[in-house]
């Protein structure tokens, strides 16, 4: 391995510029002659829009234009879609309300968009959308997941009578409740998922304009897929054709899937600028982000296990009620279906699993995929219940997991998935080791001495990712297919641009696909440059979500890079005069087998270029274009172990040692990957200690609207991790890697809470388990056994 | 509208700003150094933090015209001519940043970490101490080892 190949800890290349605050984030550019745009929310769960009265605002100074419902009507732009149709038990379509980029004759939510306002300064626009008046009907808010479907509830949309979207099942009810019969134990949970708010720091912008003189539409945007985002505003929202309509996503400052999704605000301010003919500013304030970026999780579930009498899994049957908000997000309908119950057969051989999944509408913001998407509830659920049936049986969790772990591969699972490869006792026996869990007995006992308790609480993860086989995923109802694109351009001096359908917001691709390129051509790293982000300079692409880019993105990179070294092969044989299997290509440069005949890359790819001499057909230059489309999902698996310290007295709980060993697979930069798991890890911890979106029953309103109410993890909240890696190198893809991003977050909830209800004695604690919900927890399971 | 004049990173400047002009609009839109961010509306991320008179500020907290002949630093003027901080040099060796957008305010306030609790911090010290900014992509587990080792290379 060199300095820089694949594997090294190569410090990141797109560093320099954020450390020095030259990172170029959407709301840092500005466009000669912009407006800026305020956008009225409904103050609102729920109500009928009766009038609205734009007059005063109109005549404000600085206003530009004021917009509506109406307008967006009038002008036939569509509504904002989901791009996923799931098919209920009895084979027909889910329901789906329509979803107007600003409301019209009805409001859905806190948040919901009522009009658009235009100012020559972010000032005006503001001043002037407080005069627009809006005359609502207020109606009864329908706000909680498990009462949804209540015959007393408010009905949201008329498409989806009863509130339901959609009642989905999968896997075979017969075969589980025969397992249920045969069984000698069942443990049975109720468990919520709690909501939570996305939160990347840098918050929603985007900047939409229109040339006039040519017709072209461009809109600077914070998004994950700038691609799919300019299809579905081109084709299914009609804006403009896509061959005139440029989508840049510059940098961007985290998404965790929030900035996959297209929103209103985007959509309208492409629209609006091709109405006044200027360029249209927006930036979300937090505030605002908290009200309409779509949130995520939001699960109610009753799981139940069947087992024998040695600890043999027989059976699982799950049911979950999923709330999905006031309108379908972009991929909102497959999170809780084919995202979550697709992987409830965890790290085990479960012969027979049954789940169904009820959708639901309320009166609440939109909730899609967040970081792990679906694969972290299903995660919760399996570990939760895993760990409570082995305390039901008085038997270590770690011997449970054990019995009944998946040990040959490929292995089909009741759900759909086949796991390809993996080793999970491995994982787990380093991560013992590494948590040196044979010395727990005495730090509990430690702990005890000091009037605290202690907990151990274990999630052996699987998850499925690197998104996906295009035809597998469009069978199961997806509108698109999940293939990436990459191409290779070598320059004349040898020097090589990169052009990738994956998109960066934190991953640090600029710095692992030059690495893996660079190691790959054997050139220099600094003589690779990665360009994403802009539809205009990249080859259609599907973006960066599901933990894809290194398991597909680089894929289709690594594929291009094949063709590259085949044609510059030929290339060298011909001007070598050698045949073209003596040719060998090593460290950059080609050689002559036996020979001491030679040609640097650079030498090759000039010749290439200047194209005097190319053997008998060879097209002149050096470019190479792929697609990849994967043959299955990827399973990044591992083991994370959590213990924590509870002080009885203020219910604090405190993290007192974290492992993480994950098989990635192959990885090309450890630095990079390590990041993405404490990223994930903290935002696991977040959800089962701190985090949790809160709406107000009555009144639907969002109680946890800004930092203030929401708490985020902060420094003092989370320890230092200790990482370990396992490694089957995923057969699924060139590349051998699995992906990283996402298992952090999907592993940790469980571990959390298993180590939490490990110290207090009790079955399941709420997350997040904040200091009031333990101490609570304490209070009752101390006058419980009191009783 | 008053005329508001401050030295920004060794430079005076000066512009025209409304009376509740923040400080960090002042510096993003009129002088147009974007280096400093906005994460929240609640003074509670701290991605706008900034130096005023060699002291952590939250720009997002302070209006331009309190800054009236103040001496500020942001992100963009610690580097000095070719050569960045150890602060800024400690969060790429160490990748204490990811998207990079919090990662202006957490230099500017690990900077002052140093400046106020000495070279050698510990770890509980850096994590107490950054109670007032927000990371939601690494972790800070990076974050609170760059700024141990910034603040120590701070002393050399
Ligand atoms: S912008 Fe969040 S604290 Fe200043
Ligand atoms: S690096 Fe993204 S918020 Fe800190």
């Amino acid at each position: 391995m060199t300095e820089t190949g694949i594997g090294a800890p190569v410090r990141r290349t797109e560093d320099k510029r954020f450390i020095t605050g030259k990172g170029r984030y959407t709301d840092d550019i500005n466009v000669p002659h912009q407006t800026y745009a305020s956008f009225v929310l409904s103050p609102h769960a729920h109500a009928t829009i009766n009038g609205i009265d734009t007059k005063a605002a109109e005549a404000a100074p600085g206003i530009v234009a004021v917009f509506t419902g109406k307008d967006v009507a009038e002008a036939g732009i569509g509504g904002l879609i989901c791009g996923w149709m799931i098919h209920n038990k009895d084979g027909s379509e889910m329901a789906s309300g329509a979803h107007p980029a600003l409301a019209n004759d009805k409001v859905r939510y806190v948040g919901d968009h009522v009009a658009m306002v235009i100012g020559e300064t972010l000032e005006q626009a503001r001043a002037g959308a407080e005069l627009i008046e809006v005359d609502y009907g207020v109606l009864d808010a329908n706000v909680e997941t498990g009462k949804a479907k209540d015959k007393s509830a408010p009905q949201i949309h008329d498409a989806a009578p009863g509130n339901a979207v959609y009642e989905w099942a999968i896997g075979d009810e017969a075969a589980v409740d025969a397992a249920f019969e045969a069984a000698d134990h069942v443990t049975s949970l109720d468990i919520v998922n709690n909501r939570l708010v996305p939160n990347a720091m840098e918050p929603r912008a985007a900047i939409g304009d229109f040339d006039a003189g040519t017709g072209d539409f461009t809109l600077h945007t914070t998004s994950q897929n700038p691609h799919v985002a300019r299809l579905i505003l081109s084709a299914f929202i009609g804006l403009a054709p896509e061959n005139k309509l440029r989508v840049i996503a510059p940098d961007v400052g985290g998404g965790f899937g929030s900035k996959i999704f297209v929103y209103a605000e985007e959509t309208l301010c492409v629209w609006a600028a091709g109405k006044i003919e200027r360029p249209i500013k927006w930036t979300s304030s937090r505030a605002d982000a908290f009200l309409n970026d779509a949130h995520g999780r939001d699960h109610e579930t009753r799981a139940e296990l069947a087992l024998d009498k040695n600890g043999k899994m027989l059976g699982l049957r799950v049911k979950t009620v999923a709330n999905l908000g006031a309108y379908l997000s972009t991929f909102s309908s497959s999170v809780p279906t084919y995202l979550y119950a697709t992987l409830l057969s965890g790290q085990y051989n479960l012969p027979a699993i049954f789940c169904e999944v009820d959708a639901v509408y309320t009166n609440t913001a939109p909730v899609d995929a967040y970081r792990g998407a679906g694969r972290p509830e299903a995660c919760y659920v399996i570990e939760r219940i895993v760990e409570t049936a082995a305390r039901e049986l008085n038997l270590d969790p770690v011997e449970l997991r054990r019995r009944n772990f998946v040990a040959e591969f490929p292995h089909e699972t009741p759900v759909i998935m086949t796991y390809d490869i993996g080793d999970f006792g491995a994982s787990l026996d380093k991560a013992l080791d590494l948590a040196d869990y044979d010395g727990f007995g005495k730090r509990k006992a430690a702990s005890e001495a000091n009037g605290k308790l202690r907990g151990i609480g274990f999630s052996t993860y699987i998850e499925a990712c690197g998104i996906a086989p295009s035809a597998a995923v469009g069978s199961l109802g997806a509108g698109v297919g999940l293939w990436e694109s990459a191409e290779i351009r070598v320059n004349p001096t040898g020097n090589v641009e990169v052009l990738t359908g994956s998109h960066s917001h934190g991953q640090g691709h600029e710095t692992t696909f030059a690495q893996f390129t660079a190691d790959r051509l054997g050139i220099p790293m600094d003589q690779v440059s990665i360009v994403h982000g802009d539809t205009d300079k990249v080859q259609f692409g599907m973006g960066t979500y599901g933990s894809r880019s290194g398991a597909v993105g680089m894929s289709a990179m690594s594929n291009a890079i094949d063709k590259v070294i085949a044609k510059a092969t030929k290339l060298a044989a011909h001007l070598m005069e050698a045949s073209e299997g003596d040719i060998v290509f090593e460290n950059g440069s080609f050689s002559v087998k036996g020979t001491d005949k030679s040609l640097a890359f650079g030498e090759v790819s000039l010749a290439a270029y200047v194209a005097h001499n190319m053997p008998e057909g060879m097209e002149p230059g050096l470019k190479e274009g792929a697609f990849f489309d994967p043959a299955n999902f990827t399973f990044p698996a591992g083991c994370h172990i959590c213990e924590v310290e509870i002080d009885p007295e203020t219910g604090t709980t405190e993290i007192a040692n974290w492992v993480a060993v994950d098989d990635f697979g192959t990885i090309i930069n450890p630095m990079i990957v390590e990041g993405q798991v404490h990223g994930g890890i903290a935002q696991g911890v977040g959800q089962a200690l701190v985090e949790g979106a809160v709406y107000d029953k009555e009144s639907g309103q969002l109680l946890t609207g800004s930092f203030m109410d929401y708490c985020m993890p902060r420094a003092d909240n989370l320890p230092s991790f200790k990482l370990g890696f396992t490694e089957t190198v995923c057969p699924s893809n060139p590349v051998g890697v699995k992906g990283c991003g996402e298992a952090g977050a999907i592993a940790s909830p469980a571990a959390v809470m298993n180590a939490v209800t490990d110290a207090l004695g009790v079955k399941d604690v709420p997350m997040p388990a904040s200091p009031a919900t333990v101490w609570q927890a304490i209070q009752s399971s101390t006058k419980q056994a009191a009783e | 509208m008053p005329t508001v004049s401050m030295t920004v990173n060794g430079k005076s400047v000066s512009g025209d700003v409304s009376a509740n002009t923040l400080l960090v609009d002042f510096l993003r839109e009129t002088l147009g150094m974007t280096g400093t961010h906005v994460g929240c509306d609640t003074s509670q991320c701290g991605a706008c933090v900034v130096h005023v008179e060699g002291k952590a500020a939250k720009s997002c907290t302070r209006l331009a015209v309190q800054c009236e002949g103040a001496a500020v630093t942001t992100i963009e003027g610690l580097a000095s001519g070719g050569d960045l901080h150890p602060m800024q040099e400690a969060f790429r060796d160490n990748h204490g940043l990811q998207c990079g957008f919090c990662t202006p305010g957490m230099i500017m306030a690990g900077v002052d970490l140093a400046n106020r609790r000495g070279n050698k911090l510990d770890e509980d010290t850096i994590r107490n101490e950054l109670d007032g900014n927000i990371c939601r992509c690494t972790g800070y587990h990076n974050i609170v080892k760059a700024i141990a080792a910034g603040a120590a290379a701070m002393d050399k």
